[in-house]
Formats: C-alpha cells, structure tokens, sequence
C-alpha cells in the first residue's frame, strides 16, 4: 500500500506569530521552526496503516528549504522517503494553490490514502484536504477521530458537530485525522540516524507541470491589519472560603440563577 | 455597491435549518439584493420557512436521500458548481461546520475561485472582503477577495445573530441533480450523537467549562451537577480533555471547536489558553475558577477565583441549591 503524508514546517505555535507589516505575510525569520504538531498524528496514523497491511510512507512537503527539517523527522519516525517541493514563486501561495502543488505531487507519487491534518496550526483556512481530493477526483474521509483498515475498505469515525459518524470508504480517498485519532511516536535514535540515507527529493512547481499556482496567483490579499480589541481583567479574589457565594453573586446579578 | 446574488449553504438537522445558517442569512440580507438558500437534505423542503423568514427568497432544495448516504463534500460540490454556472452568484457563505468545510473546499477547487475561512466579518462594497482575527485573536485582519465570481467564504457560527425579517417562506426550486456513482465510494454507515441532554452548548445561558484542572475525567460530574443547579446551563471542555479522551468532541470549545457567546461563561481549570479563549471570549461575562493566579484566563474574566476548582464547583453547586430553594 502507498501511503502518502502530507507535513507543514511552521512557526513554533507556542510563540505569538507575527505579520511582516510590509508583505503581510507571515514573520518566518527570526523564528523557532517545527513540524506543525497536527501533522504528526497523520504521520503516526500513514505509518500505523503501513505496519498493519504493508508498504510505504511518502512524506510531501511543500514551503521553504526550512521545510526540509519537519520531512527528516518524518523520515525519522520511520517514513520511507521524503519530497519537498520548494520554490520562490510558492511564497504566499493560497490554501487553493497549496492543494494543487500536494494534490499534483500525490499524483506523481501514487497512492492509495493521501493523510493531512484536518488543518493547519499557523493558517488554519482547514480546506486543504478538500480541494486536494477534488483535484484527485477522489473521495475526501474528514475529521477522522479512528481509522480501522480492512483490505481495501477503509473504516473511520468522522467528528461532526453532535458526535461522529461512521464512514466506510474504499480506496484510493484523501483522509484527514485529527489530534486524538492516536499518540504520535518519538523518533528513535536509530530512527534518527536511518533517516539521514532514506531517499529526499527536491521538486519545483515546474516539475510537476504546474503554472498559475503560488502567491501571484493567490486570489486574495490582506488589506489591513489591526490590533483586536482586548477584554480588560475584572475582579480576582483568592479563594478563603467565600469563592463559591462571590461566584453566587455574580451569577445571581447578571439573572442566570 | 451591494451584490445582485448571494447564496447561504444551509445545513439541516431534524427537519429544521442550522441556527448557523439562519445567521448567514440574515448577514446576507445587508450584501446582496437576491438573497437565496441551497440545501441537501431529504427534509431541504421543511426549511423553506425558517430560511425564507431570515431572508432568503429561494430555496434550492436537493432532497434525494443519496445525500444523506455518503459524505456530502463531494457530490454537493458537484451540484452547486452546476447552479453557479446556471444562476451565477457573487457569494456563497458557508457555515465552518465540518460539512461547510468538505463541500466548501471540493468547490472552490472545482470552480478554481479563492475560499477564505475563519470569518467573522463579510462586507461586499462591490468586491467582497472578509474580516478574521489570527494569532489567538491578537490581530484583526482583513482580506480583500479578487479572483473571481462567486466568492467563497466560511463564516465562523455566532459571528452573527440570526434576525428574522418578517418574510414569508422561500419559494422551492427542486434540484434533481443526481448523486453521481463515485460519490458512493465513502459512505456514512452509521450517526451517533454524542451531546448531553439539556440546553445546547451554543445555545444556553451559561457554560461551564472544564479543563485539566479537573484532574479526572469523572470530575466532569461536578460540571454537570453544577450546570444541572443553574439550570439553563451546559458543560464544555477544552481540548486538552478532548485530546484525552474524558469527554466527546461535541462539547470542546475553542478555536478547533465551537464557538460559544452566553450570558456567563464559568471556566473551571482552564489555563486561558488562546485558542481555547477564540471561542468564549465574546461572553457576555467570564468567570474562571484557577487555582495558579497567573493563570492567562485571569486576564479576561470578569470575576476570577483563585483557588480549588474540585472545592469550589461543589460549594457552589450547594450554594445555588440553597438560594434556589428559599
Ligand atoms: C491548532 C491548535 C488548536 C487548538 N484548539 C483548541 C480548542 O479549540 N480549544 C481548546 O480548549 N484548546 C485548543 N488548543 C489547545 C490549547 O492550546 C491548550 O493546550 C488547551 O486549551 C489547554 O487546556 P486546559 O486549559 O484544559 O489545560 P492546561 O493548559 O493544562 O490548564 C489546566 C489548568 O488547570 C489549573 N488547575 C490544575 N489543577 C487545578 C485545581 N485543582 N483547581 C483549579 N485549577 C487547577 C492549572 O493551573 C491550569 O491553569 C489548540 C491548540 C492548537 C495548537
């Protein structure tokens, strides 16, 4: 089975991002880098599939040459091979043009299951694995919370807004996991070194055969940017036995009790 | 400059609209001239009044069951691009709910038209732009949409309240646009519905909250006897306990879960995380219970408590029942 493990470099989520007030693109320079930890759930999840019904990981990645760190520690959780399509022209690329740069390396690759994060923790736009299963004309499984495989038939609980459903698919389909789907593993030392040799491909958009894709042909841009309003702090009481009555009182004068 | 056309996929749930669409219906009252509804669902026809009450004049209505078969993302994509080719509309909104995002971005991938999501403002003054805020809601950004018609947007629930205009039902158009074969590849096998009984999250007067400040997920209980006391209240959670599996998805709140705008929210051993507070932090008045005085969630409650979350959640549930029954 070809399993396909779509991971994004981005800027540490446990620092503030910022915008370049000129470009209004995201502040990459000067900032800590990591896999997007949404991600490591799908590569968990690509590696689980293939250690259960056999075959391969492929890691793709599109952005910088920074984006190369977060495809080794794939390949360091025991992927085997890694593709990261890099270009100056994808810089400010839409979620639309994204799609269609991994859709287009999927294809080039081959697979049965292309796994994404249900979105990014920097972007966070969430319709990547959507368009990407249009462009591949395949069934897009979402918001998978479990994955069982049963020959070719895949079998996810999918969150929805009062629960989940059950959805049975068969392959090829494009799956999206969320955080909580499984518990991601550490790359081992062994791991980490093995990496260093497995296969790491550079591609640029042309490559793929691919035009009109990248930040001149995103069809959107940000026009203004402004600090949001903040609420101001209120009242803090330590808790000397009277929090609970304080609590009573608040909610007695604003009537919901 | 209004718009001439703008749509609203509108989601349907036990033969009555999605209150989230109802609320991009009456935004869209103030965009476009010809406000109009889309829905698939063997119960769209049953929308027809709540829809044409908030604004919309038309109501296309998909109804084959297929719909409801397999995952709309697919072939709902499919139909819609055959009536944007028939009716042309400037904009279609879109709630972010996990079907609005599936049919959302198959679309826009299909039309090859840009999707902006996380709105929580629409203005169309002949173009359409969209206001968002990122980095926890730090910042508030607004993005001009120029590639084409129609505008894709996914509007963030309770970024607006849902009004109605007095109108009557919206006139039914059928679609009989089949579900093609391959869209019966993945099919939805089996629901479950995983909410508590009571008032809905989104919709009560008072959430409580809890985090991993619980320290067990069967504390959840104390929220629940807590929320039982108030009355119009819910439970929610953050999603370091969804991670964990104390409680279901449904009741996470935040920026991966709902958004929710009640009378008071009271969060009970929650950090104050950012992307926990996108989601509360448009309540009316904040309550945190934290037993570490630096705790973030401090910076934004109205009335904060320092203190025992496991002593105070009971006291206050005694001091309620108490109050209530003199
Ligand atoms: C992309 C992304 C999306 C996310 N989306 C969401 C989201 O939608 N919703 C969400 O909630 N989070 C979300 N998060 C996670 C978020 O960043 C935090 O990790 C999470 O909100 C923390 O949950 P918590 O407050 O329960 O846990 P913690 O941060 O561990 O906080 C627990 C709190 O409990 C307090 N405490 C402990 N014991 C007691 C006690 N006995 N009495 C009183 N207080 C006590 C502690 O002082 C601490 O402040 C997201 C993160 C990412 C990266």
């Amino acid at each position: 089975m070809k399993v396909v493990v779509c991971v994004k470099q981005i800027p540490d989520p446990n620092t503030t991002g910022q915008l370049d007030p000129s470009t209004h693109l995201l502040k990459r320079e000067g900032v800590e880098v990591v896999m997007d930890p949404g991600d490591e759930y799908g590569v968990e999840a690509g590696l689980k599939l293939v250690e259960a019904a056999g075959g391969e990981v492929t890691i793709i990645s599109m952005g910088p040459e920074r984006g190369l760190d977060a495809v080794r520690k794939a390949l360091a959780m025991g992927a085997a091979k890694g593709i990261l399509v890099s270009d100056e022209s994808l810089r400010g690329s839409d979620a639309l043009s994204t799609a269609r740069v991994l859709a287009a390396t999927a294809k080039r690759e081959g697979f049965d299951i292309v796994i994404t994060a249900t979105e990014s923790t920097d972007g966070y736009t969430g319709i990547v694995p959507q368009a990407m299963a249009e462009i591949l004309d395949v069934p897009a499984v979402t918001f998978a919370k479990s994955i069982e495989l049963d020959g070719d038939t895949l079998k996810v609980q999918r969150q929805t807004e009062a629960g989940y459903d059950v959805v049975q698919a068969t392959l090829p389909v494009v799956l999206s996991v969320t955080a909580g789907v499984n518990e991601p593993r550490y790359p081992s030392l062994k791991g980490i070194m093995g990496a260093k040799s497995k296969p790491l491909d550079r591609l640029t958009p042309r490559d793929l055969e691919l035009s009109g894709v990248g930040g001149a042909s995103a069809g959107q841009s940000i026009t203004a940017v402004e600090p949001a309003p903040q609420r101001g702090a209120g009242e803090i009481v330590k808790d000397d036995g009277q929090g609970a009555a304080r609590v009573a009182d608040f909610l007695a004068e604003r009537k919901v009790i | 400059m209004a718009l001439d056309r703008v749509w609203v996929f509108l989601e349907v749930a036990g033969g009555k609209a999605a209150p989230a669409g109802l609320e991009l219906l009456t935004k869209a009252r103030e965009l476009g001239s010809t406000v109009e509804a889309v829905v698939f669902s063997p119960e769209a026809e049953q929308a027809a009044g709540d829809a044409g009450a908030h604004g919309a004049a038309t109501l296309y209505a998909a109804s084959d069951p297929a719909y409801t078969e397999v995952l709309l993302g697919g072939p709902a994509a499919d139909a819609l691009a055959a009536l944007v080719e028939e009716h042309k509309p400037d904009l279609i909104l879109f709630a972010m709910t996990q079907d609005g995002r599936d049919v959302a971005g198959r679309l826009a991938a299909k039309l090859g038209v840009p999707v902006v999501a996380n709105a929580l403002e629409v203005a169309a003054d002949g173009a359409v732009s969209v206001g968002s805020s990122v980095f926890g809601a730090t910042l508030n950004v607004t993005t001009a949409l120029e590639g084409g018609a129609p505008a894709i947007v996914i509007v963030r629930p309770k970024s607006f309240a849902a009004e109605p205009s007095g109108a009557g039902p919206a006139k039914l158009v059928p679609v009989a646009i089949p579900v093609a074969e391959k869209h019966r590849r993945a099919r939805v096998v089996d629901r479950t519905a995983e909410v508590a009984s009571g008032p809905k999250l989104e919709e009560a007067a008072v959430v409580v909250s809890g985090g991993r400040g619980l320290a067990d997920p069967k504390n959840f209980e104390l929220l629940e006897q807590l929320a039982g006391a108030i009355g119009n209240a819910a439970v929610g959670a953050s999603r370091a306990v969804v991670d964990a599996g104390w409680v279901p998805y449904a009741m996470q709140v935040g920026q991966t879960g709902k958004t929710v705008k009640p009378t008071v929210y009271i969060a009970c051993g929650i950090s104050g995380a950012m992307q926990h507070t996108v989601g509360m932090k448009g309540a009316k008045a904040i309550v945190a219970i934290n037993r570490d005085e630096n705790a973030p969630i401090f910076k934004l409650a109205d009335l904060g408590v320092v203190g025992d979350v496991l002593k105070i959640v009971p006291q206050l549930t005694e001091e309620i029942k108490k109050r209530k029954s003199k």
